[in-house]
């Protein structure tokens, strides 16, 4: 009785939450052995691995693997490090610190699309943004962001909205931080620096690990920001997997091969999480 | 947040079903665009559920790229959401001989004889109506007359490709913000490759040989891609990779613009005093020739369908009639002006006095739309039907890429011989995908 009773009060959400990842995933795994272009309807034989092939002997199969890898390393790397310098900033009192707090956490509350659009119209572009503005205030030539550096303006377009994310659980953790003891190692005659590498980035080491992982989770699917500003282009500069199997989907409509791209983005999620884990986990133990 | 939005979402969602009314009117549900043309229908339909109290209107309005691919999976699926679909010239032939579309059959009151015989053509499959046109629209060159006479120039119609440059070299004066020339730049069929098709056709070029083999290394597209790259990176705008119709529109309109070559459509709201300050400088002229006139500026047609998969298709055939009938114009001058009218369908739009006054590109946008054959529309003849596509399922993949190729040599990423090689290295593996041959 008391044994059975609460995992039988468990098991309707946990069988809905089962058939939620099950259902959609073994539809996937079907659709990606036969062939299924919505434009051709009736003709779906079975094809074995060539939706699967197709996938990754199409041209933009590497760049998109590799823009997916730099998209999730250098934002994770943007907004991680200054988020923990901004965080220590803020975290002395200092006139004004309420309304600084709020300034910069409100990226985060701006829509994906409406984020690409601000950066795209107001900021980067080259004839009427702000950046154009100040690079000719300088005599310079303005720089065409999204077709110089495509993935890089992306990157920053990213950064900017997910810092604000990793600032907010850095400052609430530093909260919890013992100042007494900050307090006696600089009175043992500790300099600052050493104060922020010894105490405060191990009391930040777990909020750090829990932000990585969040923000890869949410880096390796990017869309809607490539969607609206470079449409993966120039080339396939910008095009990352999420855009990729879009793309084979609903501009070329061959569910079959964006089914069999869903898969091998599963798989490489899997991989990234798996090597992330383990290095997180590390300094979970520690 | 996102788990929050999916949930807003679902409830949404499961509102929207439950506030379904369940009584015996007929309801048609209606996918259309979100542009002017189409929000005014959307207005006005209160004037058709008046006339026909047991028929309710649903709309479904979205942006042109997910409408696309809402309406696809829909048709395809036979999914049956939609009894009335708004959809464009490239999808009206192969979706009406998959027999995936209703059959309009037209009367004496509608006078389909009045519609624009290029348009009604590239609507129909085996002279049978399968869309009708609710607007369209052709190609033409658009510039500011004040800065061609100024530079000692004059821009006649179907000018060179040569003396294009030469104006826009005259004119290009980026000290104080004009550029000689925009045009398309973002990557998309309907994009960069609509207008690129276009100039590649004057060229002599084509999409595919008789074989269905691509064409795009052929020396006539090599030239004429490289011709615009030059012309784009010399006298353009920066940042022309990522424009399309809408950015360009409001450039034009901020007055930075010498000369655009896009659609009649944009002539309505550049010589609009309330949006444009260059309003009163504009001219117009037909689309610019290399070796030839055949497709030098495109077709298209924003047009209404009624899906087969549709329970009321009575109702959505009076529906389509309806919104692309001579009255409907009428009704939509009474209460906008001539000058909104949806245009590029009707003869007797263009025969309207009232109309002439109203609309100053009345002329050059007829006798654009009159020029163009989607029947013949290349130097050398092809397989395939369509001025700026090839109306076949593959074209859309293909343009995609081939747009993102392009878009790439005009950022000065890869050489155009390059980005060509590419394009039609993934053309060919679509179209041997799709087994046209071995």
């Amino acid at each position: 009785m008391q044994k059975w009773l609460p995992r039988l009060l468990v098991m309707p959400s946990f069988i809905s939450l089962l058939l939620w990842m099950i259902v959609p995933l073994s539809m996937t795994i079907y659709f990606s052995t036969i062939r299924y272009n919505l434009l051709y309807p009736g003709e779906n034989n079975f094809v074995g691995g060539m939706n699967f092939e197709f996938f990754y002997t199409d041209d933009a199969f590497w760049p998109a693997l590799f823009n997916t890898l730099t998209l999730v390393g250098l934002v994770l790397l943007l907004t991680v490090v200054s988020a923990i310098f901004i965080a220590v900033a803020l975290d002395k009192p200092f006139r004004g610190r309420s309304i600084a707090r709020v300034l910069l956490i409100s990226p985060f509350f701006i829509m994906p699309t409406v984020n690409a659009l601000i950066w795209k119209n107001m900021m980067m572009h080259p004839v009427y943004g702000v950046l154009a503005a100040i690079w000719t205030g300088f005599g310079l030539e303005p720089v065409d962001w999204l077709a110089q550096y495509p993935l890089g303006s992306i990157i920053i377009m990213l950064s900017w909205q997910w810092m604000p994310f990793a600032l907010l659980i850095f400052i609430t953790s530093l909260q919890s931080m013992d100042h007494e003891q900050k307090e006696a190692a600089l009175l043992d005659g500790a300099s600052g620096w050493q104060v922020f590498r010894y105490l405060t980035l191990p009391h930040l080491a777990r909020p750090i690990a829990v932000v990585m992982m969040i923000e890869t989770i949410f880096m390796l699917s990017v869309f809607a920001e490539i969607f609206v500003t470079t449409g993966g282009g120039p080339g396939y500069e910008s095009t990352n997997l999420a855009f990729l199997i879009f793309a084979q989907a609903l501009m070329q409509f061959d569910v079959g091969v964006a089914s069999a791209g869903g898969l091998i983005a599963v798989i490489l999620a899997n991989i990234v999480a798996f090597f992330l884990i383990r290095a997180i986990g590390k300094n979970l133990v520690a | 947040m996102p788990f929050i939005r999916t949930f807003i979402a679902a409830s949404v969602i499961c509102s929207g079903t439950l506030s379904l009314s369940a009584f015996a009117a007929t309801e048609l549900t209606i996918a259309t665009v979100n542009n002017g043309h189409m929000i005014e229908m959307q207005k006005l339909s209160k004037e058709f559920e008046k006339q026909n109290p047991d028929i309710t209107l649903n709309w479904v309005t979205l942006e042109e790229g997910v409408l696309r691919q809402r309406v696809t999976t829909d048709i395809a699926t036979k999914g049956g959401q939609f009894d009335v679909m708004t959809i464009g010239m490239y999808e009206a032939p192969i979706w009406g001989s998959k027999g995936w579309l209703n059959e309009i059959k037209t009367d004496a009151a509608y006078d389909a004889n009045d519609i624009l015989p290029a348009i009604r053509a590239g609507l129909s499959v085996d002279d049978k109506l399968f869309a009708v046109p609710f607007y369209g629209e052709s190609s033409m060159v658009m510039y500011r007359k004040d800065l061609v006479s100024d530079a000692g120039m004059t821009l006649p119609d179907r000018a060179s490709w040569g003396h294009i440059r030469d104006v826009a070299a005259a004119i290009h004066d980026p000290d104080n913000g004009v550029y000689g020339i925009c045009l398309r730049g973002k990557p998309g069929w309907g994009d960069n490759m609509a207008f690129l098709t276009t100039m590649a056709n004057s060229f002599g070029a084509q999409w595919f040989d008789s074989e269905w083999k691509p064409q795009l290394t052929s020396p006539e597209w090599q030239h004429a891609v490289s011709f615009y790259v030059d012309l784009l990176t010399q006298y353009g705008p920066p940042g022309s990779s990522s424009n399309s119709f809408n950015e360009i529109l409001a450039l034009f309109n901020e007055g930075k613009c010498g000369m655009w070559i896009d659609a009649t459509i944009a002539a309505s709201f550049i010589t609009d005093p309330k949006q444009s300050k260059v309003a009163d400088k504009v001219a117009f002229a037909q689309a610019p020739i290399a070796v030839t006139d055949r497709g030098s500026n495109w077709l298209w047609a924003w047009a209404l369908a009624v899906p087969s998969a549709t329970k009321n298709a009575e109702a959505a055939e009076k529906f389509v009639k309806w919104a692309t009938s001579k009255d409907y114009i009428q009704l939509v001058a009474k209460h906008n002006g001539w000058a909104n009218v949806p245009t590029g369908t009707r003869q007797s739009t263009y025969a309207s006095d009232e109309f002439k006054a109203a609309a100053v590109f009345a002329e050059a946008e007829l006798a654009a739309i009159e020029s163009a054959d989607p029947n013949n529309s290349t130097l050398n003849p092809t397989p395939y039907v369509g001025v700026q596509f090839a109306a076949i399922p593959e074209f859309q993949a293909i343009g995609v890429v081939a747009g993102q190729q392009v878009s790439s040599a005009l950022a000065g990423k890869t050489s155009v011989e390059k980005a060509l090689e590419n394009a039609n290295k993934s053309a060919d593996r679509e179209m041997r995908k799709s087994g046209y041959y071995k």
